[in-house]
């Protein structure tokens, strides 16, 4: 074979391998909008992509304690408690102590084995802080493009990025993506709220953003068995603070009563009802908000 | 000892003339940049997860030679018949099982300390510090784990029929042990007797090489391993080198060399 012609058969497949190119691209842009707008991720994993995000979301969590973290061995069937990453404490709950008891899953050593085995792998309780807790984020990011569904993921990196990295625009445009691939959540609209009202200091977008989390919750949840009570308390609650803010006290009130009803802290909340009724109750000062 | 090192040195040539090193060394390193290369929110300094993909890509890496090497070398002396030549006097049956021992765990320690050197080079790049001691102490364990591993696969090759089912029965035994190991005493005490002793002996009996994965240590920099642990660990799998070949020169030494 010439030199000449092996050129051109060179040239031959070159040209050949570019108009099939051509032909296949637009059928490979197609896979990304089958369906519900599916990734080609979607299609090669299947549901497993669900139980890969699942781990990634641990292993944040895993990066937060520094490593130190239960095995299914160490925690037996019970679910790993994954609320403490999106600092969803509950209000005059002692989360810190209940997460301490819950990590001290480390039980005296039975045998040698375990004892020196001990000197090889994290056995310290500590949170990564300090601006550490950046580490978590690249295990979030993977989670959400493999789950885009697993709403925790945005919340829970949302948080961070805006409360201990002030990443506000990156934290909004995450939720916002979030919410792009989940238009009904109510959490992400929950935490779109928290961002404008503290972050950015709007409280008109942030009462809009946690009315339609309301009105949301409502259509999702209030015909269920076992409805997601706590997000309910932390909307109503936040309206509350807001309108109460604002100088609207009746509303702020009506917000609170909703609360109470599932809250598990009802006193606490009553003891604000009455302050707000004899606030209201009360003439106004000549120059207040009223 | 002359035998032996002339043995163990053919086998570590060995490793340098075959691809396998080279393909897995340029896999972590391109693996390692193509996941640190991801922009993640606009935060730079985000090393952890690039030191965690890399270390496991290294323990990966350090299983597959260390079992893919030493699973061939006796059944492909046996095949060639490169054995008969081999154990011409002055050399034994007992200085083969040693020398090539020591070749395949002196290629598995050259190979680790390139994939560390990398490693190192990778974290100081991201996280402008070297703790060189840290880095010293993982890649000891690591190297004095697969002593360990390297013993069991000569074992193997001695009583199971092909080096693929030596392998693949090598890799989910370790692969068992550095998963479930550490927990195996638990799981017994949940079990009804005598199933309950069978698991409890089993976990004294088998070596424990999780012992050796200090990646977490590492990743999340939680110093160093007290220096007379990591003494007392190399101790104990030197006892194992020790059985497993024993045991594996007194297989050896009643095998029919004929294929």
């Amino acid at each position: 074979m010439s030199r000449w012609s092996r050129i051109l058969i060179l040239v031959a497949l070159i040209a050949a391998s570019f108009s099939l190119a051509t032909l296949l691209q637009p059928r490979v842009a197609g896979w990304n909008k089958r369906g519900q707008d599916e990734s080609v991720l979607k299609l090669l994993l299947g549901d497993t992509r669900r139980v890969l995000a699942n781990h990634l979301f641990i292993e944040a969590d895993i990066y937060l304690h520094s490593g130190y973290y239960p095995s299914i061995f160490d925690r037996g069937s019970a679910p790993v408690d994954t609320k403490h990453m999106a600092g969803q404490e509950g209000e005059g709950h002692d989360h810190e102590a209940e997460h301490e008891k819950e990590m001290a899953f480390l039980k005296p050593p039975r045998d040698w084995i375990e004892a020196f085995g001990r000197h090889f792998f994290v056995t310290r309780h500590t949170h990564l802080e300090g601006g550490r807790e950046r580490e978590i984020l690249p295990w979030l990011k993977a989670a959400a493009e493999l789950d885009p569904q697993h709403i925790e993921t945005y919340t829970v990196a949302a948080y961070w990025l805006r409360s201990r990295l002030g990443k506000i625009k990156e934290a909004e445009e995450f939720l916002r993506e979030g919410l792009r691939q989940n238009p009904d959540s109510y959490e992400i609209l929950f935490a779109l709220g928290q961002l404008e009202f503290e972050n950015h200091h709007d409280a008109a977008r942030a009462r809009n953003l946690w009315e339609l989390a309301l009105r949301r919750w409502r259509e999702q949840e209030s015909g269920r068995k076992e409805p997601n009570t706590p997000v309910l308390e932390q909307i109503t609650v936040r309206l509350a603070r807001l309108e109460e803010e604002q100088g609207n006290l009746a509303k702020a009130i009506e917000y609170l009563e909703e609360a109470k009803r599932v809250s598990p802290f009802a006193q606490s909340l009553q003891n604000q009802i009455d302050e707000l009724k004899k606030k209201s109750a009360a003439p106004a000062k000549p120059g207040s908000a009223q | 000892m002359n035998t032996v090192l002339a043995l163990a040195g053919v086998v570590f040539k060995e490793l340098y003339r075959r691809k396998d090193f080279y393909v897995l060394l340029v896999l972590t390193a391109v693996v390692t940049l193509l996941a640190g290369s991801v922009n993640l929110f606009n935060e730079g300094g985000v090393v952890r997860y690039l030191k965690d993909i890399c270390l496991l890509l290294i323990w990966a890496s350090g299983l597959v030679i260390a079992i893919t090497t030493t699973a061939r070398q006796i059944p492909a002396e046996r095949e060639n018949r490169t054995i008969f030549p081999l154990l011409a006097k002055p050399v034994t049956r007992a200085d083969v099982i040693v020398g090539k021992f020591f070749g395949c765990w002196l290629a598995c320690g050259a190979a680790l300390l390139v994939f560390y050197l990398f490693f190192g080079a990778v974290s100081a790049a991201r996280e402008h510090h070297w703790p060189v001691l840290a880095y010293f102490q993982a890649c000891w364990l690591q190297w004095v784990m697969l002593g360990i591993v390297v013993a069991m696969v000569l074992f193997g090759s001695l009583v199971f029929a092909a080096p693929s089912s030596n392998s693949t029965i090598i890799f989910v035994v370790v692969i068992g042990i550095l998963l479930l190991g550490r927990h195996l005493n638990q799981v017994a005490l949940q079990q009804p007797e005598p199933l309950r002793t069978i698991v409890y002996t089993l976990y004294f009996l088998i070596p424990h090489l999780e012992w050796y994965d200090v990646r977490d240590l590492i990743a999340f920099d939680q110093g160093l391993v007290p220096w007379i642990d990591c003494a007392l660990a190399t101790l104990y799998a030197a006892v194992y080198c020790a059985l497993l070949l024993f045991a594996t020169w007194l297989v050896f030494r009643r095998k029919p060399l004929n294929t």
